[in-house]
């Protein structure tokens, strides 16, 4: 703080460890002040960390992860909970109680990470990590750069003491069944909520055959099939099997829709460019179909992104959303309209992908709390009463670079409020 | 400092079945005289560290090797605090997890066999080689290291220092201001509010963001003139920024003065007029002709303010659409542009410019021209949102007037679309997509316009009185450095061409990352942003002003290496004043003085290291990082000799870039790939600090080959210090012409180009690397 103020006391408690939030709690501790983020998920990095590039640079979310974790490692005044839900934000601003749910991990610190126990674990369970479309044993590391290294199980699926393999397998003692969920309290000055979103339920879409046609995936499962991490270690191959000649990408799929999500999810146009790009890449011959209502691509340098994407003379671009899609004699059929020519179109192609859009996680969870939501599940923060805010896809749609951007000015608010009191 | 080596072998892991720990653990003692070695099978564990905890007690170890994970983890547990030097020998990710674990057969060699026999049973000659080299290495690295003593400047000014009075100056004056900090605002016309305080309405800024609302910006100006932080200075630009973050000396004037203090210029000419390259002495005399009456950079003005860090807030300008002739601009009165617009309607009611008569009907055209569907140069979705708001004004205006939007994309992200879906239900607003084909004046001013490839399928032609062509915003950065820094790299941002003149950062992940520390852009001379965003964008901007003095003041460095304590200390005495560091600098931290002695400025250093990599005479080095360290590290690695072998194996090093291709090898043990043993890894904080001593050193001590992995680098460079891989690879094509003149193939040295992710490809890089040298043959330099 200035000078004649000194530093002032108090803390700020970060709800959600993507990438909104680790910058939100970064941002801060590097000013200088103390933070505690709290993350639901056995890892930090959230939604990126599945991600295979970014748009419109086309580099691993990974490289600006390490940093990310980096900067946490080498600073002392973050602390960081995995596993941990808040449950309930009492108080005012400058003087919040934060109740928090930590769910076991069965894994203590002991753990070195060296992966005796996934070798001994007889139970399988699906990865959501790779959106199902992959297994990893009950006792697993939720991915290759999971931070914090530590294993965890998935208690819905483990034996527990009726096998206990993982406990005899594991030569650190840093295996621990009989672990419980705890519940703590933090007290903090301000939080800020970044707990993000989720893709879209697609199944929801009952027309676009998710869940009945094999080859009819979504984007976020486009992302992990290109991720050399990712099931297929970066192979892109259709679910059915089998090599891609032809792709099509049906655009605002329950986005811009009022019967599912009534705003544009601002990221899936430039995702959509960006994964023809992956396909292009592994199938020199395939031929990409993109049915859109408009090509959000704002701005200079996603302008640039798109007219690159539109040289590549294998990829047409369709105006007209989605009506339908069918199962085909080799792949499916996508049924629309074409806005310009009025012409019905029944193209068939080898798969097909689902741009789905961002559900924020306030639609379905709301924290307990003086927070205000809309009606789509996006937090309305109070600028002027300050105390409690909301940053990146909490608070809207967003790509990776407003949502790092609005998190470093949400850390400004946070710390004025410790500052005020 | 005096130092007590303690080294800590794991043998947890893995570690302790794959190699000789007894003949590890004598090493220290036998080769390097350290006495305490101790072992244990769980090093992170409890008593692993207590173990060392009472050595640190009991024995004043502060100088302590672990030797076991990755030191990618478990940093919080070996930590021991800031006063102990901490090493990290990595034995289980790049040795045991990622080399063959089986004893060599002797049908197979020999000689290895043989020499494996005095080793424990079943442990693998050249796995055991690996791991004693790294050990070497890291009491090496301990010895060479120095615990850092952070820069202080002698005083630190906390102000910060706004230009642009506009949304995101006043924004972000206001935020850093109410956080307690000192601010001047700067604004260059004679009043506040800049495009933002011309507008009839604004776009809406908050849920449920349906409805056009009356500007913010009158709240804003009112705000900051009243506050008691903040101090206005209208009719004022920059006319140099000098020194460094923490203390930054600013000189401020009049717009359109010449003072002594305006910032030098750079010549941009580099040939004569017959095309001859420019000698060093012509490029000097023409800066000298260019800059008369200025003076130099190292000059402080002893009049300039003292300020810590700046935001770049000045905005844009409305791009010059003369070029849209095809369009009728220029040609008819009443075709005017989006900005045109705003003016008229701020002024009242909408009238056609060519007789003041009101205007019924208009036509809001987003695309230029009818071969491609781009939208203007500079265009956004700011453009598409603001073409509804007129659309909406047009109605306001007259409840029979008619708005007709031509579109090839509408653009509103995110919560925006709630904004066009209300601007659809007003039955006067007829939105399409399609091309204007052709705009001609009728006889009363009116426009005819036509409209191609629309969504009703037929040719159209409308009759209206007036054309807004949507035409985009130019950052102010785009011909003019506007910060004006006093950096002997020149006045603005470098390679800011690639962002097409905006004053962005090259980061997905790390929006506010200029190549200028201390300088934080903001707003629409960012990007083009919403004035929402430009709020939030803002506020951000103050944040990483604040951030940066205060990390100033505690003498550590900003993004990416936080908190680093380390800085590079120059030897002067020694300096040969090439200038190459200075030159190099990705952040321009060095400023030289007519002799070329460079003069740091550690405030301004991200500690990449790229100026001791460009020293060629090895003067610039850091507390815990440096030019002897690692060409000890090197030295250190033992290469087999023709006593012990016939022929002898092979010895590559592998000089690593640490962000990336470190975790990246890393992975590729935790996935337990295999590869050739004959490779040592040596991290380096970025391959711009490689040196090409280091080279020497390596060929010289009768290693074979050099390989250098680091980030990619070209236009969509993911170095996090900007330059430091490409920079390498320029460095290294000398080395390959060196290594010609010794009559050494220049394959012994190779730079890739890996990324984080790439960590599957690893073993096919450093085993191709490997079988390269091993065509080339042993280097003739070894045994001498």
């Amino acid at each position: 703080m200035a000078d004649e103020k000194g530093m002032t006391s108090g803390s700020i408690l970060v709800v959600g460890g993507g990438i909104s939030g680790l910058t939100t709690a970064l941002e801060a501790a590097e000013v200088g002040y103390e933070v505690y983020l709290v993350e639901k998920n056995p890892y930090l990095g959230g939604r990126v960390a599945q991600l295979n590039k970014y748009f419109p640079k086309l580099c691993p979310p990974s490289c600006g992860l390490e940093i990310n974790f980096k900067r946490i490692k080498n600073n002392r005044k973050i602390k960081f909970y995995t596993l941990c839900e808040v449950e309930k934000i009492s108080g005012s601003p400058g003087n919040y109680d934060v109740a928090v749910k930590q769910n076991p991990r069965y894994v203590n610190a002991n753990c070195t990470a060296c992966n005796d126990c996934v070798d001994a674990c007889p139970v399988e369970r699906e990865s959501e990590f790779d959106l199902g479309m992959s297994k990893t044993k009950a006792i697993y590391r939720p991915h290759e750069m999971s931070f914090p290294m530590k294993y965890v199980i998935d208690d819905s699926v483990c034996k527990k003491d009726e096998c206990a393999k993982c406990v005899d397998a594991c030569s650190y003692n840093a295996i621990d069944l009989s672990m419980g969920p705890k519940t703590f309290d933090l007290k903090v000055g301000s939080v800020v909520i970044a707990t993000g979103w989720k893709p879209y339920d697609a199944t929801k879409l009952d027309k676009l055959g998710f869940g009945q046609l094999k080859n009819v995936i979504t984007n976020m499962m486009m992302e992990r099939l290109a991720a050399p991490n990712g099931p297929t270690k970066g192979k892109i191959a259709r679910p059915s099997g089998g090599g891609i000649s032809s792709v099509a990408f049906a655009q605002c799929a329950g986005s811009r829709d009022e019967n599912h999500l009534p705003y544009c999810s601002y990221i899936c146009c430039m995702a959509s460019l960006k994964q023809a790009t992956y396909i292009r890449e592994q199938y020199p011959d395939a031929k990409i179909y993109i049915f859109y209502i408009d090509i959000r691509s704002p701005g200079d340098r996603y302008e640039k992104f798109y007219k690159k994407v539109k040289e590549d003379k294998n990829i047409f671009f369709i105006k007209g959303k989605v009506a339908e899609i069918e199962e085909g004699s080799t792949g499916v059929i996508i049924i629309a309209e074409n806005a310009l020519t009025g012409e019905k179109m029944r193209q068939e192609v080898d798969m097909a992908v689902l741009a789905t859009g961002m559900m924020p996680t306030g639609a379905e969870t709301k924290i307990s709390g003086d927070i205000t939501y809309n009606e789509d599940g996006f937090i309305i923060a109070d600028l002027e009463k300050g105390g409690i805010f909301a940053a990146g896809c909490a608070k809207k749609p967003a790509d990776v670079m407003a949502s790092a951007q609005n998190a470093t000015g949400t850390a400004l608010k946070a710390i004025q409020t410790l500052v005020r009191r | 400092m005096d130092k007590k080596y303690g080294v800590y072998i794991c043998t947890g892991c893995g570690i302790g079945d794959a190699l000789d720990i007894e003949r590890l653990s004598k090493l220290p003692q036998k080769e390097y005289n350290v006495e305490i070695c101790k072992t244990h099978g769980f090093c992170c564990g409890p008593e692993g560290v207590d173990l060392i905890k009472k050595d640190i007690e009991g024995e004043g170890v502060n100088a302590i090797i672990v030797a076991g994970c990755s030191p990618r983890v478990n940093q919080d547990v070996f930590d021991f605090g800031s006063d102990k030097i901490v090493e990290r020998v990595n034995l289980r990710e790049q040795v045991v997890w990622c080399h063959d674990l089986a004893p060599v057969e002797a049908g197979e060699d020999a000689e290895a066999s043989e020499a494996e026999s005095a080793l424990k049973e079943g442990v693998n000659l050249h796995t055991q080689f690996i791991a004693e080299d790294y050990l070497r290495m890291g009491i090496v690295k301990a010895q060479k290291s120095e615990l850092p003593e952070p820069y202080l400047l002698e005083t630190v000014s906390k102000k910060i220092l706004v230009m642009g009075g506009g949304i995101s100056g006043l924004t972000a004056a206001i935020e850093a201001a109410n956080t307690g900090y000192e601010v001047t605002l700067v604004e260059k016309e004679s009043s506040l509010g800049g495009y933002a305080a011309k507008l009839r309405k604004q776009i809406p800024m908050s849920n449920p963001f349906t409805d056009l609302q009356a500007p913010i910006i009158q709240e804003k100006i009112k705000a900051v003139e009243s506050h008691p932080k903040i101090e206005i200075k209208t009719n004022t630009v920059v006319a140099r920024i000098a020194g460094e973050p923490g203390d930054f000396t600013v000189t401020l004037k009049a717009p359109g003065e010449t003072i002594e203090f305006d910032v030098p210029q750079l010549v941009t000419q580099t040939h004569d007029e017959e095309g001859k390259e420019l000698t060093k002495e012509q490029t000097d005399e023409l800066y000298n002709e260019l800059n008369k009456g200025r003076a130099d950079i190292l000059t402080f003005d002893p009049n300039g303010e003292k300020f810590g860090a700046v935001i770049l807030a000045t905005g844009w300008k409305p791009y010059d659409a003369s070029e849209f002739e095809n369009l009728g601009f220029g040609k008819y009165q009443n075709v005017i542009t989006n900005v045109m617009m705003e003016e008229l309607a701020a002024n009242g009611r909408i009238t056609r410019p060519s007789d003041g008569k009101e205007a019924k009907s208009v036509v809001f055209i987003q695309n230029p021209n009818g071969d491609d569907d781009s939208d203007f140069p500079f265009a956004s979705s700011v453009t598409s949102l603001v073409a509804l708001k007129q659309a909406k004004y047009v109605r306001e205006d007259s409840s029979d007037a008619k708005a007709y939007v031509i579109y090839q994309h509408m653009r509103t992200p995110g919560l925006y679309e709630n904004f066009y879906k209300s601007m659809q239900q007003d039955d006067g607003i007829f939105l399409t997509k399609g091309k204007v084909s052709s705009i001609t004046e009728e006889g009363d001013g009116s426009l005819a316009v036509e409209v191609d490839d629309n969504l009703l399928g037929e040719k159209i032609r409308i009759n209206v009185d007036m054309a807004v062509l949507a035409t985009g915003m130019v950052p102010t950065t785009k011909d003019d450095a506007i910060v004006n820094l006093a950096y002997r790299q020149g006045p603005g941002f470098r390679d800011i061409g690639q962002f097409d003149g905006y004053a962005d950062s090259n980061f997905i992940c790390f929006p506010y990352e200029t190549q200028r520390t201390g300088i934080y852009a903001a707003g629409c001379v960012r990007q083009t942003l919403t004035m929402a965003d430009c709020v939030e964008d803002a506020t951000g901007a103050a944040l990483k002003a604040i951030q940066c003095v205060e990390s100033v003041n505690r003498g550590v460095a900003v993004h990416p290496r936080s908190g680093d304590l380390t800085y590079p200390d120059f030897f002067f005495q020694r300096c040969t004043q090439c200038k190459r560091c200075t030159e190099e600098c990705p952040f321009g931290a060095l400023d030289d003085d007519e002799k070329g002695t460079p003069k740091p400025n550690p405030a301004r250093c991200r500690r990449c290291g790229t100026c001791m990599g460009a020293c060629p005479e090895r003067i610039i080095n850091f507390a815990d990082y440096s030019i002897d360290m690692i060409g000890s590290m090197i030295k250190a690695i033992e290469g087999p000799t023709e006593d012990d072998y016939d022929p002898v194996p092979l010895r590559v090093i592998v000089l690593v870039g640490e962000n990336d291709a470190y975790p990246a090898i890393d992975m590729a043990g935790m996935n337990r790939l295999k590869y050739s043993p004959y490779v040592r890894f040596i991290p380096v904080r970025c391959l711009g600090s490689v040196n090409t001593v280091w080279i020497k050193d390596a060929l010289s001590s009768g290693l074979d080959g050099i390989l250098l992995l680091g980030c990619q680098f070209g236009d969509d460079y993911q170095c996090h210090f900007v330059k430091g891989s490409e920079l390498c690879d320029r460095r290294m094509e000398n080395v390959a012409e060196t290594l010609k003149s010794l009559a050494l193939e220049p394959e012994r040295v190779e730079l890739k180009q890996v990324s984080i992710t790439d960590y599957d490809k690893i073993p096919e890089i450093i085993n191709k690397f490997v079988e390269a040298i091993d065509e080339v043959g042993p280097n003739p330099f070894k045994g001498f």
